[in-house]
């Protein structure tokens, strides 16, 4: 399935991600080594909403790790407008599932980390701390520690720690999976304001249908293992969205075949899998 | 703490209740810190008295000879007599009688002030270098290569082992018992500094990353903060040990020093003596744990207290 790409229209230094031909094999060359992604093709433009749906286990996550320069690819090569994205930079944050917050600093002290790393005087970094909390609503908690706070508030500092950075390109990996659905709901919204305020592309990763349907420009549905990019599915809806209108459920229901597929052939191979060992 | 305090939830439950006079009890009144602390307290006497009390019947009874099982009334009864053993510090030296030198408490100060140190020191020293060799192994690989096998084959080894080459390469005094302390300590303390880094979650050292931090400042704001609770728990462990070491060294000739005095009175045939001092050991090792305990508590003030999950078990 051909979905067009923005690529062949706009110049390549334009494109917030361009992934092309990437790969990925973990372990290459010993006898663990398997495939975790193939032939990736990807363009993602400027303040672009993406989330990347898939099974468990079928390399999206290692395809954010990749665009974040943690990793590095086996084939293929990333860029990140235009300049390739081999190492890890502040213009690409990362936001984890779980909370990485450093528990021995102060919130504000962790928000403001990377401008301390780049050598920034305290009064700056209060500040930048500060506004970037005020955006999050955790002002006020600007000199607790991390482990005073509830998960989504600990996730909001995180993402507060991000934008402190200012970066081009927000990475997200299952942010919110570790949240209870009320929460998770408040910080879908929370998420829309923030993304919509800084400018920043936002790349999502998720097994939720209906997160990625809430949230995303566009939905890229990866296969199982070795993740290949099956579809990409525009979502042109206004925003907040009802995941209930006709529009949503149809969405829902389509992305809902697509996965099923790929779950079930994620299963089967297990099972193969377990049968030959 | 001050009155104005709110009362605890059973007194409000209590005064809700209205079936009694509310009273506040002298309890209530205690700083919270102390009303902790009390019954903690309370117990580890009862749990002390209860052993002390054991003994006492079975001397009573006849079980336990007084001449080689001393109860505790007897070896803790005569502080004068006990304390005159205690200056070994003098001992030694040319031209000083039994009775002159110190007085018996200045002597008892003496040697545990001299032991302490030992430990004190030994353990500062071993705690530096440990940490300082084990940060290196991850952060050069060469040094992981070079040094990690050698470590990993003399970790093993029994610190007594290393008795004769302390007395061969020191001589008497202070240093060979403290370089059996870091000796012993060693060891251990690099192999686990290298565990608790191979330990640290991912996410931070990836946050630290993608926020453009060196190498450097990779380990001096992330993995060495991180690591940091773990070794003081190792360093908490080894308290024991580097005090038993330094007994062992302190007893085989190294100079003055409890140890000195344990071994004294195993050659006089001292039983009393012998119990007087490991009671002085116990309290003094129980003493630096509290005060390690404390220690860890101020400097790791991030670290959740896990005690009270399990107490509701």
């Amino acid at each position: 399935m051909a979905s067009e790409t923005p690529a062949e229209t706009s110049t390549p230094g334009a494109t917030a991600v361009a992934c092309r031909g990437v790969g990925k094999v973990w372990a290459e060359g010993t006898a663990r080594a398997h495939e975790a992604l193939r032939d990736i093709d990807l363009d993602i433009a400027p303040g672009e909403f993406v989330a990347f749906l898939g099974p468990s286990g079928c390399g999206k996550s290692t395809l954010l790790y990749l665009i974040a320069g943690l990793e590095q690819a086996t084939d293929g090569e990333i860029q990140s407008f235009g300049k390739a994205a081999a190492s890890p930079s502040p213009d690409r944050s990362l936001i984890f599932q779980e909370t990485s917050l450093f528990p021995w600093l102060t919130v504000w002290q962790n928000v403001s980390f990377g401008l301390s790393i780049r050598g920034d005087g305290l009064d700056q970094r209060k500040s930048v701390a500060r506004e970037a909390l005020q955006r999050v609503g955790l002002a006020e908690a600007m000199d607790k520690r991390p482990d005073e706070l509830s998960g989504g508030m600990r996730q909001r500092v995180a993402v507060a720690r991000a934008l402190a950075m200012r970066p081009k390109v927000l990475l997200m990996d299952e942010p919110f999976a570790a949240l209870d659905v009320q929460t998770r709901q408040k910080m879908q919204d929370f998420l829309i304001d923030v993304w919509r305020e800084s400018g920043a592309s936002v790349l999502f990763v998720t097994h939720h249908i209906d997160e990625a349907v809430a949230l995303a420009d566009r939905v890229v549905v990866f296969t199982a293992r070795p993740g290949r990019i099956k579809t990409i599915v525009p979502v042109d809806l206004p925003r907040p969205r009802n995941l209930f209108s006709r529009e949503c459920v149809a969405l829902r229901l389509q992305l809902t075949d697509l996965l099923r597929d790929e779950v079930d052939r994620a299963f089967a191979e297990q099972e193969a899998l377990a049968e030959t060992v | 703490m001050s009155m104005a305090q709110p009362l605890s939830r059973v007194d409000a439950f209590k005064r809700k209740g209205g079936d009694q006079q509310p009273r506040p009890s002298i309890w209530s009144l205690l700083p919270e810190r102390l009303r902790l602390a009390l019954p903690r307290t309370g117990w580890a006497l009862v749990s002390i008295g209860l052993f002390a009390c054991l003994w006492e019947l079975l001397w009573a009874f006849g079980v336990a000879d007084p001449r080689l099982l001393p109860p505790p009334h007897i070896f803790l009864g005569n502080f004068p007599e006990q304390l005159k053993f205690f200056n070994t510090a003098r001992r030694w030296q040319i031209g000083v009688g039994q009775n002159s030198g110190p007085s018996p408490v200045e002597a008892l100060f003496y040697t545990i002030a001299s032991s302490a140190m030992r430990v004190l020191v030994g353990l500062l020293i071993a705690s530096i270098l440990s940490i300082a060799v084990g940060v290196a192994i991850r952060y050069f690989r060469l040094v992981d290569r070079l040094v990690l096998p050698t470590i990993t084959l003399l970790s093993p080894v029994s610190p007594i082992a290393w008795l004769p080459v302390a007395i061969f390469v020191f001589g008497i005094g202070n240093a060979p018992a403290i370089f059996m302390v870091v000796i012993a300590l060693f060891f251990h303390m690099v192999l686990s500094t290298v565990n608790q880094i191979d330990g640290v979650n991912k996410n931070l050292i990836n946050v630290a990353r993608t926020m453009g931090a060196t190498k450097m400042q990779l380990y001096g704001r992330v993995i060495i903060p991180a690591i940091l609770p773990g070794l003081l728990v190792v360093l908490r462990l080894n308290l024991f040990g580097a005090w038993m070491v330094v007994l062992v060294a302190e007893s085989t000739g190294v100079g003055y020093g409890l140890g000195q005095v344990i071994m004294m009175a195993r050659n006089t045939f001292n039983p009393s003596l012998v119990f007087f001092t490991i009671a002085l050991i116990g309290l003094l090792g129980f003493l630096s744990d509290w005060l390690m305990r404390l220690i860890q508590r101020r400097i790791l003030y991030w670290v959740p207290q896990t005690t009270e999950v399990l107490n509701g078990l």
